[in-house]
């Protein structure tokens, strides 16, 4: 028999009103409830990252947050940033950094620089690398990723923010 | 004709999506009516199962299927997975069932399949599923398992030893009589498993309009999961779809049929709705198979001058409960070990072992880290040992490029005799030695010694088989649209293969890679494939495309000169039309010359042409093609806790021919990434009655961005014959010497201390153990 | 590695939460969820009631009473960070938080969760016990106040009886100059320590050290005050010598053995870890004074 709740979220700027079975996490709602699969499960014990999204701006690891908690919250997921169309800064600096391979930690990682280059528009290199210490890639070996943000911090910082 | 696109860093074809959270990973497929399965697993690692009572878990409301081994179709229930690699060699290949029958041998081995509503009610099943075992003693370590009064890890084994392999060549006891220097040492090594970022997964539907089964699967080889799937549920060619959409990276370990990939289309067609399986981070530590130990004794006979004269020793392989994958990763290992050198003399067996552990098989690297460290590392010891430096003793024993093509006396995996076609493995090493400032290192070292720094610097050489065979194959085709498409058998997992094989074909079209659309990894799309593993692809679909587009471009040329009336040197392509140079006027578009190919009905083709704008080529290499590198590095060691830091890294590189610098240069910095991560931080343990320790992240240290440098990667070409364009492969050569270099870095630090490592991964306690009081640092 | 069911609760006041927790039997109580939600997700905690205290935002403070600092058991960690008044007061908390997981776990972790948690290398738990914090547990039917040394009884267990919940922990800045220090051994940025020392130093005008805490986390269930080290620095004055001694005595405090991290190790980083956090608070409390390490 499920527990379920009803619960009004915002997601990428627009509202929804959905009845959540209270163990289902923010992840899987996101993914599989309102269907934005952008952001992805790697662990579901919190330490790879690839779950990350921002709530009301601050990156958490959706796989550690029940949906029936974000009642009245805003979230903002991969499929907020840009679109294939207007990539924003930062995911046009990983086009041309080749800041992914296989492309499941990426949404993650992108949340996770969203935040840092909105506090911190000039980070270093071992800044950017601390900060992305939460957020684990098997493929890269990072050093397109610290690039990219590195890029994306400096045009950013040139023009219009994003 | 216009820019060539190969050498070039074009951005890549598959980002768009990906930046944008448009990926199609399994998981993210959705089909209506779709159903979940969950497993209930061993949490033996031996034991007898002596009932299994599914009663509770069918009546949870939600259930819609419990199945245990007896209830397995008649097709496949007492079938083994089959054995990808026979081999004479293997004496007990034990091989596990679907779902277990009446034994389990290792933990996490699959027992029963509960498909749901959702993956929360099928793990709630999975709970309310009554197995009764009788627990029996089980064999852990490989090395225990051989021992005399070891507990068997199968019932009925007559032994833990799968095979038993002797590699031989030259005469060995003439190279160890006399042999002014003999070094003898003994290594223990753990290489973790692959540790992809996407667990392994599946959907599987079944069409009855069709009579069709479609299995969307996160896997590194559609075309042998196909393979599989026909045998196992005896299905015919035009029954059985399988695709692997975008994977979550692979590293080996998205290579293997696992039992729970036969489950999903067997409840698809059995329940009329297709069924996902999403493998969670607990399954994937206890149930995906990984590379883990190897022990080794080797001695190594060696002249005065350092030059080496033979080696001999055996190894132990912990090749799990279970052996589908064959010998492949202990064969590489054994056929690795003389790399770069000139070996007059060699005799090595290989032992695979069978203990009560999930199976391994290749994980990233495929058992050559393991030959490198050896080699290495001895040729460390040996160095000392005569008073000559470390690099030099390399020098003396390279295989000089002048003596390319080079035989080593062993036979590979790919039933070849180990051939280095090319490669000029002193000025790679000099190449790395001279960016790192090797020569100035003895100065540096002694300057951070003044301060009470520790520093040291290691190098590690290696040469690698890649661009494995048998083949890979692409079609080429430009339909009636005037569109191209690129179809392929690879199937990759972040590899980059849709841009690089756009590229090659660009070359040949006169258009921009991303005028072609690109499609790999499906078995609806092309009938023959093999798969992406091994460095192969770049090599073998690299060509096939070449080849390829090169027939197209011929069939263009031919069918536009017959209906333009002009020569076909007077033509050039360009940007998806063919005309005649110094008129741009008069061309024809490749949609016309196209429509043409297809044929008019009733009409015969024009004399020449044969059918249809395209061509599938199956590029197969007469043998592998080698690599080879040079890695050197500069770590930092706090004696006092233990801790290294890895100040710089560079690496001499020679792939051949290079499609894509950046994508290039991805795979390797990506691959010493996961060297470091072998060097220092991950492995996988179990206790002495096989219950793995480490099954979590929490555990198995994976390495984060503030952990590792920048790696400095050099580049040379040394191009192979062996393939039309000189490619070789690159995916896995970052990896190869990453624990040799920085173990050898390490060792090189604490000199001082006389610290010796023989051992991979190094953690900080352990070097606490090695230095003794000497870890006391400031506070003695 | 999905939760299994419960019941969620949410209540909208400390007081609807009390009667939950007085009535409601197998709850857990849902904070920041770092280190819960992976438990549940693994199904190694499986409650049959979830009360989520996250609506309760009075909970979530950072207050200056007097010479003691207020914090409430919902205060986030990101929260602390960023506290000026955490910055002017307890600099050493904010130097324990860079060692603290990664700022997604930080924005949503709490100080009271790490408090019930009670992991045997948590850092602000190492805090908590350095300067003698007291933490404040509330029930339906009234209030106690926990001195720290006397809130962990066993492997992460708290002491809280059934019912029972903690609302809020004061801390007492020590008052005048000084100087603080926490030190940690990790395997990479954000791991859990292996171990780790926190230190306050007070330098008395002529040169000799007037006061001293000294604490261990990670090397046993709980942190652990090296009161000998304490009494060997009292009295003296800063050098390599009382650092050595100091430390030594850090060394020999029991420590855990276990299959990945042996006891010699935990007691040796428990000796490296001192002298290194002896130094830095001395330089600091040199500071705080206008001078400067000699």
């Amino acid at each position: 028999m499920s527990d379920l709740r009803r619960i009004r979220i915002e997601v990428n700027g627009k509202n929804h009103e959905c009845d959540v079975e209270t163990r289902l996490h923010l992840a899987d709602f996101l993914r599989h409830q309102l269907g934005f699969t952008g952001t992805h499960v790697g662990c579901e014990h919190g330490v790879c990252g690839a779950c990350t999204v921002l709530v009301d701006g601050l990156s958490v690891r959706s796989c550690l947050m029940f949906a029936v908690q974000l009642d009245g919250h805003k979230v903002t997921t991969i499929e907020g940033l840009g679109s294939v169309q207007a990539l924003s800064k930062l995911q046009q600096a990983f086009h041309e950094e080749h800041g992914l391979q296989c492309g499941f930690c990426t949404p993650g990682i992108l949340m996770t620089l969203v935040e840092l280059l909105k506090e911190n528009p000039f980070p270093t290199e071992s800044e950017v690398r601390d900060r992305l210490s939460g957020n684990i890639c098997r493929c890269t070996g990072y050093e397109s990723i610290v690039d990219a943000a590195l890029l994306a911090a400096k045009r950013i910082a040139e023009g219009d923010s994003k | 004709m216009k820019q060539s696109f190969v050498g070039v860093s074009v951005p890549r074809k598959e980002d768009l999506a990906l930046l944008t959270g448009g990926g199609r990973f399994v998981d993210d497929l959705k089909v209506d009516g779709m159903l979940h399965m969950a497993l209930v697993r061993s949490p033996h690692a031996h034991a007898l199962i002596k009932n299994i009572d599914t009663t509770r878990a069918l009546s949870l409301p939600g259930v819609h299927a419990v199945v245990t081994h007896a209830e397995l179709p008649d097709t496949f229930r007492d079938k083994p997975i089959p054995l990808v690699h026979p081999n004479t060699a293997i004496s007990q290949g034990f091989l596990p069932y679907v779902l277990a029958k009446d034994e389990v041998c290792y933990v996490g081995e699959p027992i029963v399949a509960i498909v749901a509503n959702s993956r929360h009610v099928a793990e709630d099943a999975v709970a309310l599923v009554d197995i009764s075992y009788e627990p029996l003693p089980a064999i852990s370590d490989c090395k225990d398992a051989l021992k005399p009064s070891a507990i068997l890890a199968h019932v009925d084994a007559k032994s833990n030893v799968a095979a038993r392999v002797p590699f031989k060549f030259g005469d060995i006891d003439a190279a160890f009589k006399d042999a002014p220097i003999v070094l003898k040492e003994s290594f223990f090594q753990h290489r973790g498993g692959s540790f992809f970022m996407e667990c392994r997964a599946g959907l599987a539907q079944y069409d009855p309009m069709l009579d069709l089964y479609t299995v969307h699967l996160g896997t590194q080889v559609p075309h042998q999961m196909k393979r599989f799937y026909m045998d196992l549920l005896e299905l015919g060619d035009n029954q059985i779809r399988v695709i692997a959409p975008d994977v979550g990276g692979g590293f080996g370990s998205k290579a293997p049929f696992y039992p729970e990939y036969a489950l999903l289309p067997m409840f698809a067609e059995k329940l009329r709705h297709p069924v996902k399986w999403v493998e969670d981070r607990y399954e994937n530590f206890v149930s995906t198979f990984q590379e883990r130990d190897q022990y080794w004794e080797v001695e190594l006979a060696l002249n005065s001058d350092g030059k080496i004269r033979g080696l001999r020793g055996s190894f132990i392989h912990d090749g799990g409960a279970y052996l589908p994958r064959g010998l492949i990763v202990q064969w590489i290992s054994a056929t690795t070990v003389p790399g770069p050198y000139v070996m007059p003399a060699f005799s090595m067996e290989l032992i695979s072992a069978i203990t009560n552990r999930v199976p391994t098989s290749a994980v990233r690297g495929a058992g050559r880290p393991q030959a490198i460290f050896v080699m290495e590392r001895l040729l460390d010891q040996a160095a000392k040992k005569i008073g000559i430096d470390r690099a030099e003793i390399r020098y003396r024993n390279f295989v000089q490029p002048d003596q390319m093509p080079y035989s080593v006396g062993l036979i590979y995996r790919d039933g070849k005799p180990v051939t280095y076609d090319s490669g000029d493995y002193p000025a790679c090493l000099s190449m790395a030695l001279d960016r790192i400032d090797y020569a100035g290192f003895k100065k540096r070292q002694l300057e951070a010694l003044s301060k009470g720094r520790y520093i040291g610097i290691g190098i590690g050489n290696y040469v690698e088989g890649t661009g494995l065979g048998p083949f890979e194959s692409v079609t080429v085709r430009i339909t009636t649209t005037g569109k191209i498409f690129l179809y392929s058998g690879a199937a990759p997992q972040g590899q980059s293969h849709h841009t690089t094989l756009a590229q090659v074909v660009a070359d040949q079209l006169g258009v921009e890679p991303s005028q072609i659309s690109v499609v790999t990894g499906d078995t609806g799309s092309i009938s023959l494939g093999v798969g992406t593993f091994a460095a192969r692809t770049a090599v073998n679909a690299g060509s096939s495309a070449h080849i390829a587009a090169i027939e197209v471009r011929r069939k263009i040329l031919s069918i536009a000169a017959s209906v333009m009336e002009v020569s076909e040197n007077d033509l050039t392509l360009e940007d998806g039309f063919v005309s005649v140079v110094g008129a741009a006027g008069f061309k024809r578009s490749f949609k016309e010359i196209a429509v043409i190919a297809a044929g008019i009905p009733g009409y015969s083709l024009p004399p020449g042409v044969s059918a249809g704008l395209e061509h599938t080529a199956t590029f197969s290499p007469a043998q592998s093609t080698y690599s080879n590198g040079s890695h050197v590095a500069e770590v930092e060691v706090d004696i006092e806790t233990g801790y290294v830091r890895i100040l710089r890294y560079v690496v001499g590189h020679d792939c051949g021919r290079i499609i894509n610098p950046k994508v290039v240069n991805g795979q390797v910095v990506g691959g010493v990434v996961h060297g470091i991560g072998n060097a220092l931080f991950e492995h996988i343990r179990y206790d002495d009655q096989g219950q793995p320790l480490t099954v979590h992240f929490g555990d198995y240290l994976l390495p984060q961005a503030s952990d590792v440098p920048r790696i400095e990667v050099l580049h040379m070409e040394s191009l192979t014959s062996l393939n039309p364009l000189g490619i070789k492969g690159a995916g896995e050569g970052g990896t190869l010497p990453a624990s040799a270099t920085i173990i050898s870095a390490i060792e090189d630090a604490l000199s001082p201390f006389q610290v010796k490592i023989n051992e991979t991964p190094i953690s900080p306690q352990r070097l606490f153990e090695l230095l003794g009081d000497a870890a006391l640092g400031r506070t003695k | 590695m999905k939760a299994s069911a419960f019941k969620y609760h949410d209540p909208h006041s400390l007081s609807e939460a009390l009667d939950m927790l007085a009535s409601l039997e197998n709850t857990i109580i849902l904070a920041g969820g770092q280190s819960l939600v992976p438990m549940m997700n693994f199904r190694m905690v499986t409650p049959d009631h979830l009360i989520d205290i996250n609506r309760l935002t009075a909970l979530s403070s950072i207050e200056l009473h007097e010479n003691s600092i207020k914090i409430g058991a919902m205060t986030r960690q990101r929260d602390l960070e960023f506290s000026p008044l955490i910055d002017t007061h307890l600099p050493v908390i904010q130097e324990a938080l860079q060692y603290v997981g990664h700022r997604q776990t930080r924005n949503r972790g709490t100080l009271g969760g790490s408090l019930c948690h009670l992991d045997p290398s948590a850092e602000l738990v190492a805090v908590c016990a350095l300067m003698d914090a007291v933490l404040h547990v509330q029930s339906k039917n009234g209030a106690r106040d926990v001195p720290i040394n006397l809130w962990g009884q066993g492997l992460m267990t708290h002491s809280m009886q059934p019912g029972e919940m903690l609302v809020g922990i004061t801390i007492s800045p020590w008052q005048g100059p000084h100087g603080y220090s926490f030190v940690e051994f990790a395997r990479r940025h954000g791991d859990f320590a292996l171990v780790a020392v926190a230190c306050l130093l007070r330098i008395s005008a002529n040169g000799t050290i007037s006061d001293a805490s000294l604490c261990l986390s990670g090397t046993d269930s709980s942190p652990l005050r090296v009161t000998s080290a304490e009494q060997i620095l009292i009295g003296n004055k800063p050098s390599h010598e009382v650092w050595r001694a100091a430390s030594e005595e850090a060394a020999k405090l029991k420590a855990i053995n276990d299959p990945l991290i042996s006891q010699k190790y935990r007691q040796h980083l428990a000796r490296i870890l001192s002298y290194r956090a002896l130094e830095i608070a001395n330089e600091r409390a040199l500071n705080s004074q206008g001078r400067h390490y000699e």
